[in-house]
């Protein structure tokens, strides 16, 4: 039977991290040579404790399947990272980053966990400065801020339009320091393809080395799973092509618990998609929605140019049902009010999916080169993949699944309930409760790469009993068995359809049934239609050439094997959770005027699921407590 | 549209490589350049053939995965982008168009359009960082940096990572690349302390690794997809100008006259 220890510290909100660290184990400097720690990914989680651990004195493996490590998909994130600095002396503070962050994720997480991010925030920008991150700065010298969704301070650090990408090469440099140091081996081209347990703990991966082909184990005294989010099971999705669910589902189907899959972030202002040869979909900085209107026209009939339509035929639809939060309403909210304006028949452009995002207003206040300096680059970006200038007229804008908050159930100390196998970022079930609030995911994933985890995993090196085992240990040579077979199995299918038509249909299935709005019979259809689909792909996925060679074929049909599974648990979650809150809105749940309504009586838990072989998965309940923060009805009117 | 590609093909490092040409069919000009292959490689999984690699992941022209020489440029006809970036509609109907890997000795073939650039991370490893630990750092508005050094520290350390330089260049030279990051830390007080020994462990690497030297054609930048300036590449050269006389162990400052002799 699965237990469900939170192990959050008591006593005041304010210093229960403080007295954490206080009362945790710690290794001793010598002790530090003889322990190994895997770390599974790159990105800002993954870098960020690598090269900790490694200037700590542990030995790392780290292990990525991009041909570097400063590829991994954090380099995407294009707005910024919020801290609780105050530097505009505008009224914030930690409690007030850790209420928004509580508030803004419909009171669905952990107040001990957001209250601990938002104190390490400001460490997270004083780090990242010493690294030599070129921060926006104002003309005195000092760092600049802007404002983000669902936050009425301006707390968001950036780097132009590509923050994501400063934040990961600098915790990639860190990372390179400690290659050179020989503290950490880093194994790029390398894919976790299974997880080794001895006496119940991680203790090692087995990997596919995806040049050459060859599978093979490694062991360590723990394991870290940095890998990311699942949003590409929807196939079409902000993420890179090679995002993907295999290593949280496989430690999944070890025993460790995973924890509301369903709340699922669409985020509202990506590039509308063109046609069926669609690989992506375009992200546009939520940032935009400081300055740009989001409308359509009143009337679904109304087909003349954006230009052409004055202001009294326009629903300003966000100002009208938000007038608090206008056009910054936080993510989920957004997406919706975009779904329905769209549902009504006023969506603009091919196949009325999309609204418009208005810049002339700025434009004609503060001018173009204001705007040119703020957005340029993301101006750019949408004028090359529509061919439209959106200087002169309006973007058009439509929701893409963007970041997931469920993920892999971690305690206080971000282990899950497998012993040794931590988990950080996107990967684990975090601290952004139903909805993550914008600025928000960098900030999580260095937190938990540079601040927490370190202090964590030490307490559980120095207090588990960890016996010394040789690489061909009788788990691992199972686990690389259990590889072996699984990819001979699908190069032996030899069908005749590809894993991208599979991987097509699921998306399409799952968009429909349990995307930006949800109801019991289409998740009870999506439900039947999974296991076929899954049947289907076994007995007629075609994937060419051989395992022992550079195949991405093989890799990207392993992949998609695993989202025909994952896709399951997500809709049984979905299914289950009878309430309206953050990103998971079920049609049954809603007030008169469209609004959701959460449940706190019957939902304010976490849903961790435990993965039963052949069965529907077993539901466990670690229930929320607000002790600091009473929830309330999330409102942004 | 319709478009005929003569696409490189090789099975290892040590095969030879040779280019076969297909058949693009059903184009829009809204796809983008990768969607087109995308096109081309299912059209060959249903044919029973071996699709053709090349390397891809964000396809918004951040990671730098994306590696192609298309029609004899890196990256395509247009600058200031990856080849993610690069949308059908830029080609006209019918073209022929030719795809290739980058060509450096550095970066050997892996399979078809895949080269290894683990080089250029071995280059970042001898000395492309800050050497600062986790914890303990001052906040962040002790160090004042003005706006104008901020943004060229940005400008430079904008670089992606891609190869795209290298590719370029007829030196196979990866001067542009070591210029950025060379610069971006220069330029920041946090990374003055160690940049004398920086700039010359960063150049070691580079010769060591294979790269050429600059040959001052600047097709580099004419090809770098984040428009880095070969003007980072003079600072380059200051800078390690400045490590010789530092590390030889001339003074770097004027002696001051009342200073003591031995």
């Amino acid at each position: 039977m699965m237990r469900l220890d939170s192990k959050i510290p008591s006593g005041p909100l304010e210093s229960k991290w403080d007295r954490h660290r206080f009362s945790e184990k710690l290794v001793s400097p010598n002790n530090k040579r003889k322990l190994s720690v895997i770390v599974v990914g790159t990105g800002l989680a993954g870098a960020s404790a690598a090269s900790t651990l490694g200037q700590l004195g542990y030995h790392v493996e780290c292990f990525c399947f991009h041909d570097s490590p400063r590829r991994a998909h954090s380099i995407a994130a294009q707005g910024g990272i919020n801290a609780a600095k105050n530097y505009q002396d505008d009224g914030d503070s930690v409690g007030r980053l850790f209420y928004d962050t509580i508030k803004g994720g419909d009171f669905r997480s952990r107040e001990a966990n957001v209250y601990r991010l938002a104190q390490v925030s400001t460490q997270i920008i004083d780090q990242c400065v010493a690294l030599g991150i070129p921060f926006a700065r104002e003309y005195g010298g000092q760092l600049a801020n802007r404002s983000f969704g669902g936050v009425q301070v301006s707390r968001t650090f950036y780097c132009r339009g590509q923050t994501g990408q400063q934040l990961l090469l600098g915790a990639y440099s860190a990372l390179c320091w400690q290659i050179e140091r020989g503290q950490v081996t880093m194994h790029p081209r390398t894919e976790l393809l299974d997880l080794i347990l001895v006496d119940g703990q991680a203790r090692g991966i087995v990997s596919r080395d995806l040049v050459t082909g060859r599978i093979s184990a490694q062991m360590a005294h723990a394991v870290v799973l940095a890998t990311g989010g699942y949003s590409n099971v929807y196939y079409l999705s902000t993420n890179a092509n090679g995002c993907n669910v295999t290593a949280t589902y496989r430690a999944w189907k070890h025993g460790a618990a995973f924890a509301n899959p369903c709340f699922t972030q669409i985020h509202p202002t990506a590039i509308p998609p063109g046609g069926a040869h669609q690989a992506k979909l375009t992200l546009m900085s939520e940032s935009l929605r400081n300055d740009g209107r989001l409308w359509v026209p009143k009337v679904s009939s109304d087909h003349r140019l954006p230009g052409d339509i004055p202001v009294e035929d326009r629903d300003y639809f966000l100002e009208r049902r938000y007038p608090r939060f206008g056009n910054l309403a936080p993510r989920d909210i957004a997406s919706r009010a975009v779904k329905v304006v769209c549902d009504e028949g006023c969506g603009v452009g091919p196949g009325g999916q999309g609204v418009y995002l208005d810049f002339s207003e700025v434009i004609e206040q503060q001018g173009l080169e204001v705007v040119r300096e703020r957005y340029g680059n993301l101006f750019d970006m949408y004028h090359r993949i529509t061919g439209e200038d959106a200087y002169q007229a309006p973007m058009r804008i439509y929701p893409a699944p963007h970041y997931t908050m469920g993920g892999l159930w971690v305690d206080y100390n971000l282990m899950s309930t497998v012993p040794g196998l931590f988990v950080i970022g996107e990967a684990n079930f975090a601290d952004h409760g139903a909805n993550r609030l914008g600025a928000s995911s960098l900030m999580q994933g260095l937190a938990d790469g540079y601040f927490i985890l370190p202090y964590t995993i030490g307490h559980y090196l120095a207090t588990a009993k960890l016996l010394s085992i040789p690489d061909d240990h009788a788990e691992a040579r199972r686990a690389i068995q259990r590889v072996e077979t699984r990819v001979n199995r699908l190069l032996t299918v030899k069908g005749r359809r590809t894993a991208a038509m599979f991987h097509r249909e699921l998306g399409t299935l799952l968009w429909n049934h349990c995307g930006m709005s949800r109801n019991e019979g289409g998740l009870t259809s999506a439900l039947q239609a999974i296991p076929n689909l899954r049947e289907e792909f076994w007995r007629d996925v075609m994937v060419p050439g051989a395992g022992s060679a550079f195949n991405q074929e093989l890799e990207y049909a392993g992949r998609v094997a695993d989202y025909l599974e994952f896709a399951e648990l997500l809709c049984h979650d979905a299914l289950h959770r009878h309430e309206s809150c953050g990103a998971h809105f079920r049609e049954e749940y809603q007030t008169e005027d469209g609004e959701p309504r959460r449940d706190d009586g019957r939902f304010a838990y976490v849903a961790a699921w435990q993965y039963r072989d052949g069965a529907v998965p077993v539901l466990h309940k670690e229930p929320l407590a607000f002790e600091f923060v009473p929830p309330t009805m999330r409102s942004y009117q | 549209m319709k478009f005929t590609l003569n696409i490189w093909r090789q099975n290892g490092p040590h095969e030879r490589g040779r280019f076969i040409t297909y058949e693009a069919q059903d184009v829009s000009p809204g796809m983008s350049f990768l969607e087109m292959l995308d096109g081309v490689n299912q059209r060959l999984l249903c044919n029973g053939e071996e699709p053709v690699a090349f390397e891809q992941d964000c396809r918004e022209g951040i990671c730098g995965s994306c590696s192609l020489v298309i029609n004899g440029i890196p990256h395509g006809p247009d600058q200031g982008i990856t080849t993610c970036q690069l949308y059908m509609r830029r080609f006209s109907d019918g073209a022929s168009i030719t795809i290739e890997p980058w060509r450096a000795k550095a970066f050997p073939i892996l399979k078809d359009l895949v080269v290894d650039r683990s080089a250029l991370d071995r280059i970042m490893q001898a000395g492309g960082y800050i050497s600062v630990n986790t914890g303990g750092a001052v906040d962040g508005n002790v160090i004042l940096i003005g706006k104008d050094q901020a943004e060229t520290a940005m400008d430079a350390a904008s670089c992606i990572g891609c190869g795209a330089c290298v590719a370029a260049c007829k030196n196979a030279s990866a001067m542009l690349y070591v210029a950025a990051k060379v610069s971006h830390l220069a330029t920041l007080p946090q990374g003055r302390p160690e940049r004398a020994c920086r700039v010359s462990a960063m150049l070691e690497a580079m010769d060591r690794e294979g790269f050429g030297s600059c040959g001052n054609q600047y097709e580099c930048e004419a090809v770098c997809p984040k428009n880095i300036s070969t003007r980072f590449i003079a600072n380059l050269n200051h800078e390690y100008l400045r490590a010789g006389i530092v590390e030889s162990g001339l003074p770097s400052e004027p002696e001051s006259p009342h200073a003591e002799s031995s």
